[in-house]
């Protein structure tokens, strides 16, 4: 009954290598402005003034591997942070938000920590959010009676997390892979450590790394360059100037491990990988378009058609690495029926093997390339993808530029060097698999 | 990122509080039925298409439950033109990512790409509406992933497992009661030919809402889905049948015992929705209640029974007002260490008692008033969440402008009639409650215990 037919969009090899082309010349990034606060804090600014409203995001390098001896420390300071402040107890704070909806939040990962804030522009209700975002970043109260209530959160947080088959082998793989380093423990903490971190520790590490020197502030929306100045000066206004964080350690090099753990469950979760790299990597385009190629296109990916597609193994089958300060991890992931867990690991293997060995075809890092590229206006396609891209920008110190390079980067990158990079940077030896599930039984009905 | 299949079972909240001036919408009907409405959003060269198809988990009779959301996992496998997986290596070489989503009440896919591209998408959107080849080695791939999907979001998940068995004894007779993934034995005996016939039924133009938010030119956009939709021809249909919910005459309780580490606790009253209140207020006044008690850190969950007595960790509530059939008014908690999920079930019963006998703060209200308009700015910055408003209320029945009288409807709400409400749904009689269990994690679960069956009175 169709009366059209779709054979003619089937563009020749041709025709996509100059929409390519077209595409890295087409996109510019939004225009970035930086400067320094008065106290040292690193600014990024885009202009955005479509809509009424303000997102100002905080990144400090304070995430858990800034924990030292006290896993889980920097998360829940991160916590603490909305629990009161200067004045006002949590009641009191969350009501002068709420009462103007005005939007707050806080977390932390294993490099950075953050608070946000979304507010409207209207100058009384701008005003109070950027007032409390000052008080919160600056004299968090850290009351007894909250201490104790987060601290309780988080442990019941962690048996949740420990109540999952995929968070338990995700924890395994890095405290496998990242044995001695910061890296090593979960950013939120272990049971023991949560229970032993005291008022003095959260004040220390509050004192030590909340400070404008730490400190990257980003701000979108519709404010003018002189207002997101004021804007800058007034939330990190109660900031010591203080220090920035030390370098972290270079990764330690891991041995090869398979480790199987058994858990009552009726799937079995697959994490295999080794370390990756770092946000400033040499490698870091080869090994990015590489793996969009392998495992990071969803379901147009080679590990998706191995597994998913052509064998029906899982849901869920990707690759990512997660570029860090230092090298963070390069994982492959999924997850499949007990009975057919080993027959899932053979074939991630493989295709990661032939991958390593013979790069990705022509026509499939063309392809990939056109996805990154062409998709690269929907990455940056609201207030609150691009405020969080100027933060990451800002910690990790990118050029300002950034956004505008990138379509370049990735477009000159080519199935030799992806080859050569792999080849270069996942190592057989160095490969750690966790194998967490049930045993296989044989009497699942669905088999 | 991982090629997930978002299931959505239910939206939480009055999904409504998005979206931004009427003026930029506007609506068309394809000579056959089929219905367009596009909104313009120009801020950055970028659109989002959707095409909405009313069919979900309630329109399923038992025995093929999951079979909406089993069909469409195959509409990626091929049309009679375009190869297996070609729809996605098609729009990702273009920047688009895609994807789809299965309901209760809806059906949806689509696209995020750059304006230019529009074109592609609806071409190959409208193919398969029609065009779809339900090959059976495909489908006996598939219909495996989909069992993983089940393990992996439903089987060890306690808390998957608490909402699965909680709608299973809540509803009798409403077809609310089945997951939207299906029951594993409906998936284990489900065949080629049951797709075919789902597919048959349901994916006509004339059961089909196309939305289109952002950089567009709405007189283009319907131009586009004319040359692409317009010669599908109309078909006839058969709605479901009612299959109402008989009126619940005491509390229904059901346990699930899985091996876990942390009790946890829903509970849910049958609650009128948009359309099938007595009053035109009463959906309002149920979103002024749950935002009273869960409007955030301020509201009277999280400062009284998390920072307050303490008596539980976390504390939630929501109310869908937005669905084809009446739902719930939904509450969660999980407990402290010192305290048991009895009494979090207590403590909540409580709040829900002080609704019904005490009138909330006129500062209460005003709080979720302001809330909401900070709200409605705030979607507006999200292409995504504007287009899905749009859908979910065409697809279940509903009028989109809704979205356009939400703030004055919240303005108009009354202590009064939240208290109101309160007395009149919020009662034991309306009430299913759900508890997990924690067994000992090492010990194997008795599956055969809590999958399949209804439990409870």
């Amino acid at each position: 009954m169709a009366a059209n037919s779709i054979k003619h969009l089937f563009a020749p090899a041709v025709a996509a290598v100059a929409l390519l082309a077209l595409g890295a010349a087409a996109v510019a990034g939004p225009k970035v402005d930086s400067w320094q606060t008065g106290g040292g804090a690193k600014v990024m600014y885009v202009h955005a003034p479509d809509l009424p409203m303000v997102d100002v995001r905080v990144v400090v390098d304070a995430g858990s591997a800034r924990d030292g001896e006290l896993a889980g420390l920097a998360r829940f300071t991160s916590a603490m942070l909305s629990e009161g402040a200067g004045d006002w107890d949590a009641d009191t704070l969350a009501e002068r938000l709420e009462s103007r909806g005005i939007e707050l939040g806080s977390s932390s990962l294993r490099d950075m920590a953050w608070v946000s804030v979304r507010s409207l522009v209207e100058p009384d209700v701008l005003d109070v959010a950027l007032d409390t975002l000052r008080t919160v970043l600056a004299a968090p109260r850290f009351d007894a009676a909250a201490i104790e209530r987060v601290r309780q959160q988080m442990q019941i947080g962690l048996r949740r997390a420990l109540q999952s088959p995929g968070s338990v082998a995700q924890r395994r793989f890095y405290r496998t892979l990242y044995a001695g380093h910061p890296y090593a423990h979960p950013p939120g903490g272990e049971q023991a450590s949560l229970a032993a971190i005291g008022v003095d520790d959260l004040r220390r590490f509050h004192a030590t790394h909340y400070v404008a020197a730490n400190a990257v502030v980003a701000i979108v929306g519709a404010v003018d360059r002189a207002a997101a100045e004021r804007i800058a000066e007034q939330v990190t206004g109660g900031l010591a100037v203080g220090q920035k964080a030390p370098p972290l350690p270079p990764v330690p090099t891991a041995s090869g491990a398979e480790l199987r753990e058994s858990f009552p469950s009726s799937q079995t979760h697959i994490y295999v990988g080794q370390a990756g790299m770092s946000r400033h990597d040499p490698d870091y385009y080869p090994l990015y378009v590489g793996n969009h190629v392998l495992g990071g296109g969803g379901l147009v990916s080679t590990l998706g058609d191995e597994v998913r597609e052509k064998r029906g193994l899982s849901y869920s089958v990707y690759s990512y690495f997660s570029p860090m300060r230092v090298d963070g991890p390069f994982l492959m992931v999924a997850q499949t029926k007990n009975e057919q867990a080993d027959k899932a690991l053979q074939v991630m293997r493989e295709t990661l093997q032939r991958f390593v060995e013979q790069g990705p075809g022509d026509k499939e890092l063309e392809d990939a390339k056109q996805n990154l590229i062409g998709g690269f206006p929907l990455r940056i396609a609201s207030n609150g993808k691009i405020v969080e891209y100027l933060a990451m920008m800002g910690f990790y110190d990118y050029p300002l530029d950034h956004l505008d390079t990138l379509p370049g980067k990735l477009a000159a990158v080519t199935a030799e060097q992806v080859r050569d990079a792999f080849s270069r940077r996942i190592v057989d030896a160095a490969g750690i698999a966790v194998i967490v599930g049930g045993a296989a039984t044989g009497d699942d009905s669905s088999g | 990122m991982p090629g997930f299949k978002p299931l959505i079972s239910y939206v939480t909240g009055l999904l409504l509080l998005a979206g931004s001036a009427a003026a930029a919408v506007s609506e068309h009907e394809l000579g056959n039925g089929m219905k367009v409405i596009v909104k313009v959003d120009s801020r950055a060269p970028v659109v989002v298409t959707q095409v909405w198809y009313k069919v979900g988990s309630s329109y399923e009779p038992d025995g093929i439950t999951g079979i909406s959301h089993a069909l469409e996992h195959m509409m990626f496998k091929g049309t009679r033109d375009v190869a297996p997986g070609e729809f996605s290596r098609r729009i990702a070489a273009l920047g688009g990512n895609q994807n789809a989503f299965t309901g209760r009440d809806y059906t949806a896919y689509f696209e995020t790409l750059a304006a230019e591209h529009l074109d592609t998408a609806l071409e190959l959107e409208a193919d398969r509406m029609r065009n779809l080849v339900l090959d059976a080695d495909e489908f006996a791939k598939e219909i495996e992933v989909v069992k993983e999907e089940r393990r992996l979001r439903t089987e060890d998940r306690p808390s998957g497992m608490v909402y699965e068995q909680f709608n299973a004894v809540a509803w009798r007779a409403s077809p609310y009661r089945n997951p939207v993934i299906g029951w594993m034995n409906d998936l284990d005996n489900m065949t080629i030919d049951d797709l075919a016939d789902w597919y048959r039924r349901w994916y006509a133009p004339n059961n089909a809402t196309l939305v289109v938010v952002g950089d567009v030119d709405p007189a283009e956009v319907k131009r586009l889905a004319d040359k692409y939709f317009g010669a599908f021809e109309r078909e006839d249909l058969t709605p479901p049948k009612p299959a109402a919910e008989p009126k619940q005459t005491g509390e229904t309780r059901v346990e699930v015992r899985v091996p876990a580490k942390q009790p946890y606790l829903v509970m849910g009253f049958k609650t009128p929705k948009i359309g099938w209140a007595e009053q035109e207020w009463e959906p309002y006044a149920l979103y002024v209640a749950s935002s009273v008690l869960d409007g955030g850190s301020s509201a009277r969950l999280a400062r009284k029974l998390v920072r307050g007595s303490g008596i539980a960790a976390s504390a939630g509530a929501s109310y869908g007002a937005y669905g084809r059939l009446p739902g719930m008014f939904l509450l969660d908690g999980t407990p402290t260490d010192e305290h048991s999920v009895a009494e979090v079930e207590q403590a909540l019963r409580s709040e829900v008692e002080r609704l019904r006998t005490e009138l909330i703060d006129e500062a209460e209200l005003k709080r979720v008033v302001t809330q909401a308009v900070a709200s409605k700015v705030y979607e507006a910055d999200s292409l995504f969440n504007q287009a899905m408003e749009i859908g979910v209320l065409e697809t279940v029945g509903l009028d989109w402008r809704l979205i356009e009288k939400e703030i004055d409807a919240l303005k108009a709400v009354t202590p009064e009639q939240v208290r109101d409400v309160a007395q009149r749904y919020l009662i034991n009689e309306n009430l299913t409650v759900a508890t997990l269990v924690p067994l000992p994690m090492d010990q194997k679960a008795p599956r055969a215990a809590v999958t399949g069956g209804r439990h409870g009175s």
